[in-house]
């Protein structure tokens, strides 16, 4: 049976909103939570200290808990913190750029790699998983056929982890746009993402809802979500599900991925699902289309 | 430093060892590199010429294999390597680790490099593919500052280069998937961001759109210059404002920085444009070798000549040029 995990939190929240939201999360279905920072490191509303706290009660409730590390290095400070992470002693790291795998593996510690960290192919694949590759996510760019042929090549003890629903994840960047948008320098942006819980809309001249703006991150504006494809990522093998956070509904949309994949089925879920998801669907990717478009498989 | 230039075909490819490249990266014809363009890159035939002439020159000739395969065709990146190496070339420019491992294994003596595509920003980093496959050199992504930079080098085990001039990519290479949300194609995929197969020119009653499969990337009004629709160059709205969200059309240009390179410990300089013209190639080279040539024998009083200011902006896009991330106040 599939699991359905949690990912790190995208945005910069509330103190208060995060230590709600993983409270809620304690009694959610999700058995793995994946939890810290992993966009901007001048977000520090929750400290490290706090992150772990947050884990040992989710790991109390019976939930897997893994840190997550931060997808864009640039600063030595950041090089210090990453270090932190890497050597603590409570919980798995997921990777989300090669230097944590370069401090998880030389210190003999298994780990995840997440979605943005590039596995196209079984030979990148075999060689993480010598290096203490336990989960990887599919990059999202990738769809069915090339999953298929993944699973194929996959070494044994290594769980697949497809993103699931949430807006995609999509480039990283020095400049932050967020402060852009309000016409301040990054060294001066004010924390205005606190502003933003899902980050902040960016729509062509013709008002089509494009991108969504994470600081640093750029995001899709629909949600990707690959509900239509249940029945055939379990029967790919695949191990675990990711719900990424969003303001408001991520509850509900664990619920309704959990009664799918315990019912295998996704009867009338697709229009209950909308009900929570902030600016449409998309699930190109996945479908070997244009990541935001929206459709079904086409078959050669 | 080393002056590494682009060519996408043979006359580049001469127009950069003649106005003085010290080396030359050039691609073959499929998606095994980032430049996977219609009419771009070099066969067999031309590929063999280009090698000689380099050769023939005493000029080094590199090779991008910067793509990331998917397993079905995994055997043509596989045969990519081979062909280069057979041709003993003097390096491979590589991004993915399944290709990186296979080149190490079947070739142990080839010089590796870590393409911009490799996406790795710290010492820490670098040290993974150094550990595992030997590389000997890394090209940094567009996204750290100059003291980033020079922090990096202090720590890392082998060479560095970086880029000098051309097209500005303003996400982390490597990790930027905005071309195959819009198209299904990506840098990473495909070889190509942006890709010329999904724009269209749209005459509208007030002037141009530039669109990508759809996706209005810009409207210019009349008599404004119509730029190509890259993503990430584009004129949205945000809140109130449209304007460039991302990034202005703009080239990154070092020249006001060499001597701060040099010091720090830079020890390559790139010219992106493997898809742009040899008259592109040979103006660039010939100025960025004067620069560096001037640079290095006279660090301390180098200044970026007006001249050599003047013909590059002639060649960048929207005829404006940015130190990009390298410069604080541009993130």
């Amino acid at each position: 049976m599939m699991k359905l995990s949690l990912g790190p939190i995208q945005y910069f929240w509330e103190r208060e909103h995060v230590l709600d939201f993983y409270q809620q999360a304690a009694d959610s279905p999700a058995e793995i939570i994946y939890l810290g920072e992993v966009i901007c490191s001048k977000r520090r509303l929750v400290k490290f200290e706090d992150w772990l706290a947050i884990g040992n009660e989710l790991k109390q409730s019976g939930k897997e808990v893994i840190l997550s590390s931060l997808t864009l290095l640039e600063a030595a400070s950041e090089m210090s913190s990453l270090k932190k992470l890497c050597a603590n002693d409570s919980f798995m790291v997921e990777a989300n750029d090669i230097s944590a795998v370069q401090l998880l593996s030389s210190a003999g510690k298994s780990f995840v790699t997440g979605p943005s960290f590039n596995i196209y192919n079984g030979r990148s694949l075999q060689l993480l998983a010598g290096k203490g590759l336990k989960r990887w996510v599919l990059p999202v760019e990738l769809g069915l056929d090339t999953l298929k042929d993944l699973q194929g090549l996959r070494p044994d003890g290594v769980e697949t982890e497809v993103f699931a629903l949430g807006r995609l994840p999509l480039a990283y960047s020095a400049r932050c746009y967020t402060a852009r948008s309000h016409n301040l320098p990054k060294d001066d942006c004010q924390f205005k993402c606190i502003d933003y819980p899902d980050g902040r809309m960016l729509e062509t001249q013709e008002k089509q809802e494009f991108l969504v703006l994470n600081g640093i991150q750029t995001q899709s504006a629909l949600t990707h979500q690959v509900l239509d494809q249940v029945p055939e990522l379990a029967g790919l093998g695949v191990d675990v599900l990711r719900i990424s956070p969003q303001n408001h509904g991520t509850m509900e949309i664990l619920n309704i991925f959990n009664k799918s994949i315990n019912n295998n089925t996704i009867d009338n879920l697709g229009e209950e699902l909308l009900e929570f998801i902030p600016n449409g669907v998309c699930n190109g990717y996945l479908v070997e289309k244009a990541g935001m478009d929206y459709g079904t498989r086409q078959t050669a | 430093m080393e002056l590494v230039c682009p060519a996408g075909n043979l006359p580049s490819l001469k127009a950069a060892v003649d106005n003085g490249a010290d080396s030359v990266y050039v691609g073959f014809k499929d998606d095994t590199n980032a430049r996977h363009f219609a009419g771009l890159n070099f066969t067999d035939r031309t590929f063999e010429k280009a090698v000689s002439y380099a050769r023939d020159k005493g000029r080094k000739i590199f090779v991008a294999i910067n793509t990331y395969p998917q397993p079905k065709g995994f055997e043509r990146w596989q045969k990519a390597v081979d062909q280069a190496a057979e041709f003993g070339v003097n390096a491979l420019i590589l991004a993915d680790m399944g290709v990186m491992d296979y080149a190490a294994e079947r070739w142990p003596e080839l010089n590796l490099h870590l393409s911009v595509q490799g996406s790795v920003t710290s010492a820490e980093g670098i040290r993974f593919y150094h550990e595992n496959f030997g590389i000997r050199r890394v090209v940094l992504p567009r996204v750290l500052s100059v003291n980033q930079v020079a922090h990096v080098i202090t720590e890392s085990p082998v060479p560095v280069e970086v880029f000098g001039f051309g097209s500005l990519c303003v996400m982390v290479e490597g990790r930027c998937l905005l071309s195959s949300y819009a198209t299904g194609r990506s840098p990473n995929t495909y070889g190509a961001c942006s890709p010329a197969s999904h724009v269209r020119w749209e005459e509208t009653g007030d002037g141009t759109n530039t669109r990508l499969n759809g996706v209005l990337i810009d409207h210019y009004g009349e008599g404004e210059k119509a730029g190509y629709p890259t993503l990430c160059k584009g004129r949205f709205q945000v809140g109130d404002n449209t304007f460039y969200a991302l990034e202005e059309p703009t080239s990154l240009n070092t020249l006001s920085i060499l001597p701060k390179l040099r010091e720090i410990g830079v020890s390559a300089i790139k010219v992106e444009g493997r898809q742009r013209s040899p008259a592109y190639v040979g103006h660039v080279t010939a100025v960025m070798r004067a620069a560096i040539d001037e640079c290095m024998k006279n660090p301390h009083g180098y200044r970026p000549k007006e001249q050599w200011m003047r013909k590059l902006a002639t060649v960048s896009e929207g005829s404006q040029t940015t130190l990009g991330a390298y410069h604080r106040p541009w993130q």
